[in-house]
């Protein structure tokens, strides 16, 4: 069943077509990545979805409702949350005030702050430390819990891995599975492509704002991908 | 002994200049409003009492149980309407828009009130008090600080323990990310004037009670806020309690001194925290 749908979707950022003309679907239960190089408009097309960026035309549909001029907020309460670039925790909360900014418009389903606690067990005794004061991964980390509280349908991650140690990164990533299995759908953006075809069911290479590559990680050669990631060829 | 007297004078009024100064720097803190017309809101609460009192005969504290509400649901309307609009174009447009409403509340006050001083009658209850040990404490500066440390710790569980209160903090840090789990800005913002609107009605009709005023009082009155909340450290609650009662201590003090040196007291601690320590006595965190 399609969860999100994307059609002919473009976004100016300034004069810029950040995201051009592109369309693309998602099915409920699916992990996708989307990969490409810096400026192909990726980080653009996710706050389009999530409503901070009002796209130039186009539409999104989520479980076929129009949501293509939808506030960030009314966003939140239709079932997407997404984890921003560069974590963007509130400095002066703590931990556990951060992820419970999340249940502010809560919706039902499987995500407790227990169960975030569970999945990201250090949290436990932290949650009391101000949100400054984590690593770079422990910050991603309560990001994820912050957007999983408020039980989204549709997680969108946005470059979890930027400027984090590999072995963090595949720490925060192992949570993937089980946050998927909890009923949730996830597009991810990410930069390390190696990274995201371990991870993802199926993968869109953004080249300038359009899609210029789709399909499973294993059905993909890495030249294709190469090419495709710099635009060389055809 | 006199010393003591003023040092105890001085903190009680400290606590009405906090009260006083909480409504600018909540504005200031999630908005990024700096409201000029603050003081005048307090004058706009203290005419209105007056003419509730004068027209319906209805007791002091009644009047002031109506005023407060009634100017939370003003500062709602007043964000949603007057100001969200200003937001955008940046804190340029938000200070003219301020500082036009200030202009605008004196003369209306002027038209309808006259340039006449007046008092809000609070009966005996103004002057009685009572002895503790040789020193005398006023019912109304001790029931005034109370009430004052009751609204802001009332507003400080508000912040830390609710939903919409962490919104508030969330909101003051980061905006955007704030919409990203759902906050509406425009509402938020509301309920933060709100609040603002109300606890200035409610120092206004205290300084109401306890000294005169006109309709041209709250530019003077706007610079104990901006005093209290800048000697306090911007954002912080608690700094603004402090930074209230230092203002309040010195200018006591200044009293005991020499009477002319009252206001030129609190000025010039203003003026050093200015110069020796811009961030306030209590930076940092938010609310």
């Amino acid at each position: 069943m399609t969860l999100l749908s994307i059609r002919d979707l473009t976004v100016h950022h300034g004069l810029l077509r950040a995201v051009d003309g592109l369309s693309l679907d998602l099915e409920r239960g699916e992990v996708l990545a989307i990969i490409g190089a810096n400026g192909a408009g990726k980080s653009t097309l996710l706050r389009a979805l999530a409503g901070l960026d009002s796209p130039t035309s186009g539409t999104v549909h989520l479980a076929d409702r129009d949501i293509t001029r939808h506030p960030a907020h009314r966003r939140v309460s239709a079932g997407i949350a997404l984890v921003p670039e560069g974590r963007r925790l509130f400095r002066s909360l703590t931990v556990e005030e951060n992820l419970l900014t999340g249940t502010y418009r809560r919706r039902p389903g499987p995500w407790s702050l227990e169960r975030i606690y569970e999945l990201f067990p250090w949290m436990t005794e932290r949650r009391r430390q101000n949100a400054a004061q984590l690593s770079g991964g422990e910050q991603q980390a309560v990001a994820i819990g912050r957007a999983l509280l408020s039980n989204p349908d549709l997680l969108l991650v946005d470059e979890l891995s930027l400027g984090l140690a590999p072995v963090i990164v595949r720490r925060i990533y192992e949570a993937l599975p089980e946050i998927v299995a909890a009923g949730t759908t996830a597009l991810i953006v990410e930069q390390d492509v190696s990274q995201a075809m371990r991870v993802a069911d199926r993968v869109h290479c953004l080249l300038e704002g359009r899609s210029v590559l789709a399909g499973r990680p294993a059905e993909l050669t890495s030249e294709q991908v190469e090419h495709a990631y710099f635009g060389i060829g055809d | 002994m006199q010393w003591i007297n003023a040092l105890v004078q001085g903190l009680l009024l400290g606590g009405l200049y906090a009260l006083f100064a909480t409504g600018l720097s909540l504005m200031f803190g999630v908005m990024r409003i700096v409201n000029l017309a603050h003081g005048d809101l307090a004058v706009v609460a203290s005419f209105l009492a007056l003419a509730l009192v004068g027209g319906t005969g209805l007791p002091l504290w009644v009047v002031i149980v109506v005023t407060v509400p009634l100017f939370a649901l003003l500062g709602y309307l007043t964000q949603r309407v007057l100001l969200q609009g200003s937001l955008s174009s940046g804190p340029m447009a938000t200070l003219l828009v301020t500082f036009g409403l200030s202009i605008v509340l004196q003369n209306v006050l002027l038209e309808i009130f006259s340039a006449d001083t007046r008092t809000l009658d609070s009966g005996s209850f103004a002057t009685s008090s009572f002895h503790l040990g040789p020193i005398t404490v006023g019912w109304l500066p001790l029931v005034t600080f109370l009430l004052a440390g009751a609204v802001l710790a009332g507003i400080g569980v508000f912040l830390s323990r609710t939903g919409l209160g962490r919104m508030l903090r969330a909101s003051s840090d980061d905006r955007e990310t704030a919409s990203l789990v759902g906050a509406d800005s425009r509402h938020v913002y509301g309920v933060a004037t709100a609040i603002a609107f109300a606890t200035v009605a409610l120092a206004g009709l205290m300084f109401a009670v306890r000294s005169s005023f006109d309709p041209a009082t709250g530019p003077s009155r706007l610079i104990f806020a901006f005093e209290a909340v800048v000697i306090g450290g911007l954002g912080s609650l608690w700094g603004t309690l402090l930074g209230g009662i230092v203002l309040g201590v010195t200018q006591s003090i200044g009293s005991q001194i020499d009477p002319a040196m009252t206001l030129l007291a609190g000025h010039l601690v203003f003026l050093a925290v200015l110069a020796f320590r811009p961030q306030g006595l209590l930076a940092g965190r938010t609310a």
